[in-house]
C-alpha cells in the first residue's frame, strides 16, 4: 500500500511558538504548563485563535489533512489523514493530555463518501487512539446544523432535541453521525471526558463558512419571504468557549451561542450587504439559482437554514461554565461592514 | 430593516410608540428581536392597524382585565372561532393596553404558518409562535404570557352552526400549567364567530393548498362587535395522578370559559 511506504510524520520545530498576548484566567491551566494538546484542523481560523489562547500554557501539536501545511506553518505540525496508519505515530511521539477535534472536511473539499470516511470513520480512529494512549480529555466541535432546518422547529432548542438534519439533507449525515459517535464514546468511555460543542454561526476574521461568505459579499442572496432568526458568535469568543470547556473539563453536549438573535436580512443590512432575493416558490427554482451562483450563494444542503430559524438555547453551557461572549452582534457586523 | 424603519416613521403614531415602549421586554435582544421572532418595530406597525380593528372595526369591549397579572408566567385560555385568528389579535391588544398593567401576550399558531413566505415571518415578528410544547415551556420559563386555544383548528375552523359550542380541548395546556406552576386566566370571546361565519369546510381545496381547512365564508371578516370577558386566575397543583384527573381539571377551565361566554352573550345587544 502506498501509505505503508510513507515515513512517519515528522514534527516541526517548536521554536516558532510565541507567547500568548494575555494569560488565561482558568484556574488549573497554569498547573498543567507545557503538557501537550493535539488540535485537529490546525489550519483553520478557529484553531488559530484556540492555539493563540493555549500556547503559553500548553505545547500544541497541530494536525491537518487538507494539504495546507505549507500555507500555515505556524499551526500545522503534521499533515496526515486520520485513517492512515501514520497518524498513530503522532500519538506515539507525543504524550497528549487532551485532543481538540476542531477539523472537519467541508462539502467543497471531498465528495460525500470520502467526507463521511474522513469525518466519521476518521473521528472514530482519533477517539480510539485517544483511548489507547491514555488521553484524559477530548473536545469535539460539532455544529448547530445537526438539529436540521425544519419549519416546525421550536425556538431555543436545547441539547436533548432530536437531531433532524440527516432527514433533511444527505450532506449533513456525516455531521450527525459524528455527533452520534462522540455521544457513544461519551457514555461508553467516561475516562475520555468528551465534551461536544454545538456552536451557532461562527463569524469573524478568517472564518470561511457559508454565512460568513454571505456577510462578506457586497451582494448576498436571500430567499424571498423568509428571514429566519440567526445567532452569531465571534470566532474569538468561540475559541474562548473551547478553552473554557477544556479548562473546566465537564463532559457533556453543549450548545454555544449568545443569548441574542437577529433576522438574517437584518444581519445582511447591518453587515453592509445589498440583498439579492431568490424566489421561494417553487423550491426547485431556488435551489437551481443558488447552485448557479456557486460560492456566492449558500450550498443547497444549507439553503433551508436561510429559510427557517434554528435558534439554540445556550443556557446549559452558560450555566455550567459561566461563559458569556464578549463580542456583540454590532462588533461582528461592523467587521464585515468595514471590510467592504 | 430599512423598509421597516421607512414604514414605521410614516405609519406609527406617538401613542402606539408609547404603548409598545412601555411593555416589559425582558427577552428582547440587542437587535430588537426576542428568540421567538418578535420584533418591536414591526409590532408597532402591526399595532397601528390592530388598534383600528380593535377600536373602530370590531369595537371591542373588554371586561375583567384586572384579573390578568401584569408580570410572571401566565396562560390565557380561550374559545377559538372565526376562521382567521382575529380572536388572538383582539385578546393580545386588550392585554397590551391593559390599564391595570400592560404586557404583550404571545399567541400560539398553527404549524403550517412558518412554511408560508412572508406570512410566517410577519406573524412571528408580531408576536405569534408556532404551537409547540417546547416553545410554550421555554416561554413560561422566561416569564412570558401565552394565549392558547386548546381547541386548535377544531374551534377556529368549525362551521357557524356550531357557534359558541366548545370543541374538544387538548390537555397540553393543563400539563404545562401544572408542570411550570403557571396560573390560567380563562377568557370568553363573543363576536368572533360572526366575523367570518362558515357554512362548511371545503376539504379537497384545503388539501390541495396544504391548509388546515378552507371555509366557505365571506372573503373578509365582517365587522361584528366583540366582547371579551377575562375570568379570575385558576391555579392547579402538579399532583394529578392520571390523565383522568387532568381531564377533570380541563373541564373546570372549560366550564369557566362557558360561563364567560354566557356573560358575553348576555352583554351583546346586536351582532354587528
Amino acid at each position: 500500500m502506498r501509505d505503508s511506504k510513507k515515513q512517519p510524520a515528522k514534527r516541526k520545530s517548536p521554536a516558532r511558538r510565541r507567547k500568548a498576548a494575555a494569560p488565561l484566567d482558568a484556574p488549573n491551566i497554569g498547573a498543567r504548563k507545557r503538557e501537550k494538546i493535539l488540535i485537529t484542523g490546525a489550519a483553520g481560523a478557529l484553531a488559530k485563535y484556540v492555539i493563540a489562547q493555549l500556547q503559553a500554557d500548553y505545547q500544541i501539536i497541530g494536525v491537518d489533512f487538507r494539504g495546507l501545511k505549507a500555507l500555515h506553518p505556524d499551526t500545522v505540525d503534521y499533515e496526515v489523514d486520520f485513517n492512515k496508519r501514520s497518524f498513530e505515530d503522532v500519538f506515539r511521539e507525543h504524550e497528549f493530555v487532551a485532543v481538540l477535534h476542531l477539523g472537519r472536511i467541508k462539502i467543497s473539499e471531498l465528495d460525500r463518501g470520502r467526507r463521511f470516511s474522513s469525518n466519521v470513520i476518521g473521528t472514530e480512529r482519533l477517539l480510539k487512539l485517544a483511548l489507547k494512549y491514555g488521553v484524559e480529555q477530548a473536545l469535539v466541535l460539532s455544529t448547530y446544523h445537526v438539529y436540521g432546518a425544519d419549519p416546525h422547529n421550536p425556538s431555543l432548542i436545547d441539547e436533548s432535541f432530536p437531531l433532524k438534519a440527516a432527514g433533511h439533507a444527505q450532506d449533513l449525515v456525516d455531521a450527525v453521525e459524528l455527533e452520534n459517535l462522540a455521544n457513544i464514546y461519551l457514555y461508553k468511555h467516561p475516562e475520555l471526558n468528551i465534551t461536544v460543542l454545538r456552536p451557532c454561526n461562527i463569524a469573524g476574521a478568517g472564518i470561511n463558512n457559508s454565512i460568513s461568505r454571505m456577510l462578506a459579499q457586497p451582494l448576498a442572496p436571500c430567499v424571498g419571504g423568509f428571514t429566519p432568526l440567526m445567532q452569531f458568535i465571534h470566532v474569538e469568543d468561540m475559541a474562548s468557549a473551547v478553552v473554557t470547556a477544556l479548562a473546566q473539563n465537564k463532559p457533556g453536549v453543549y450548545n454555544v451561542a449568545p443569548d441574542d438573535w437577529v433576522a438574517y436580512q437584518d444581519a445582511l443590512e447591518l453587515a453592509g450587504c445589498r440583498r439579492l432575493f431568490l424566489p421561494a416558490i417553487p423550491p426547485g427554482l431556488t435551489r437551481a439559482l443558488a447552485a448557479a451562483m456557486g460560492r456566492f450563494a449558500p450550498p443547497s444542503y444549507l439553503l433551508d437554514f436561510f429559510k427557517y430559524a434554528v435558534v439554540i438555547d445556550p443556557e446549559k453551557f452558560s450555566a455550567t461554565f459561566g461563559f458569556r461572549p464578549v463580542y456583540s452582534f454590532d462588533d461582528i457586523f461592523a467587521f464585515y461592514r468595514d471590510s467592504k | 430593516m430599512r423598509f421597516r424603519n421607512f414604514v414605521k416613521a410614516r405609519v406609527v403614531s406617538p401613542e402606539i410608540d408609547r404603548i409598545i415602549d412601555a411593555l416589559p421586554r425582558q427577552n428582547v435582544g440587542t437587535q430588537g428581536y426576542d428568540p421567538w421572532g418578535l420584533n418591536l418595530d414591526t409590532a408597532k406597525i402591526g399595532f397601528q392597524f390592530v388598534r383600528w380593528l380593535y377600536e373602530e372595526y370590531f369595537r371591542v369591549e373588554a371586561f375583567g382585565l384586572e384579573n390578568v397579572p401584569s408580570e410572571g408566567r401566565l396562560l390565557i385560555i380561550g374559545n377559538h372561532s372565526g376562521q382567521l385568528p382575529m380572536d388572538g389579535i383582539m385578546v393580545g391588544y386588550s392585554i397590551a393596553t391593559n390599564p391595570h398593567g400592560p404586557r404583550l401576550p404571545r399567541a400560539m399558531v398553527e404549524r403550517w404558518f412558518p412554511t408560508v413566505p412572508f406570512l410566517g415571518n410577519l406573524i412571528n415578528s408580531l408576536g405569534s409562535v408556532i404551537g409547540d410544547p417546547l416553545n410554550c415551556a421555554k416561554m413560561l420559563e422566561r416569564e412570558e404570557a401565552i394565549v392558547v386555544y386548546p381547541e386548535g383548528i377544531r374551534g377556529s375552523g368549525k362551521p357557524y352552526r356550531l357557534r359558541y359550542q366548545l370543541q374538544r380541548f387538548g390537555h397540553g395546556f393543563m400539563h404545562m400549567a401544572m408542570e411550570h406552576a403557571t396560573p390560567i386566566v380563562p377568557v370568553g370571546i363573543v363576536g368572533c364567530e360572526e366575523t367570518m361565519p362558515s357554512l362548511t369546510n371545503i376539504k379537497p381545496l384545503a388539501k390541495l393548498l396544504n391548509m388546515p381547512y378552507f371555509p366557505l365564508a365571506p372573503l373578509v371578516p365582517l365587522p361584528a362587535k366583540v366582547h371579551l370577558n377575562f375570568g379570575k386566575p385558576m391555579h392547579f397543583a402538579n399532583d394529578a395522578r392520571n390523565e383522568g384527573e387532568v381531564e377533570r381539571r380541563v373541564e373546570q377551565v372549560k366550564d369557566a370559559i362557558r360561563d364567560l361566554i354566557e356573560t358575553g352573550l348576555a352583554q351583546r345587544k346586536s351582532l354587528y
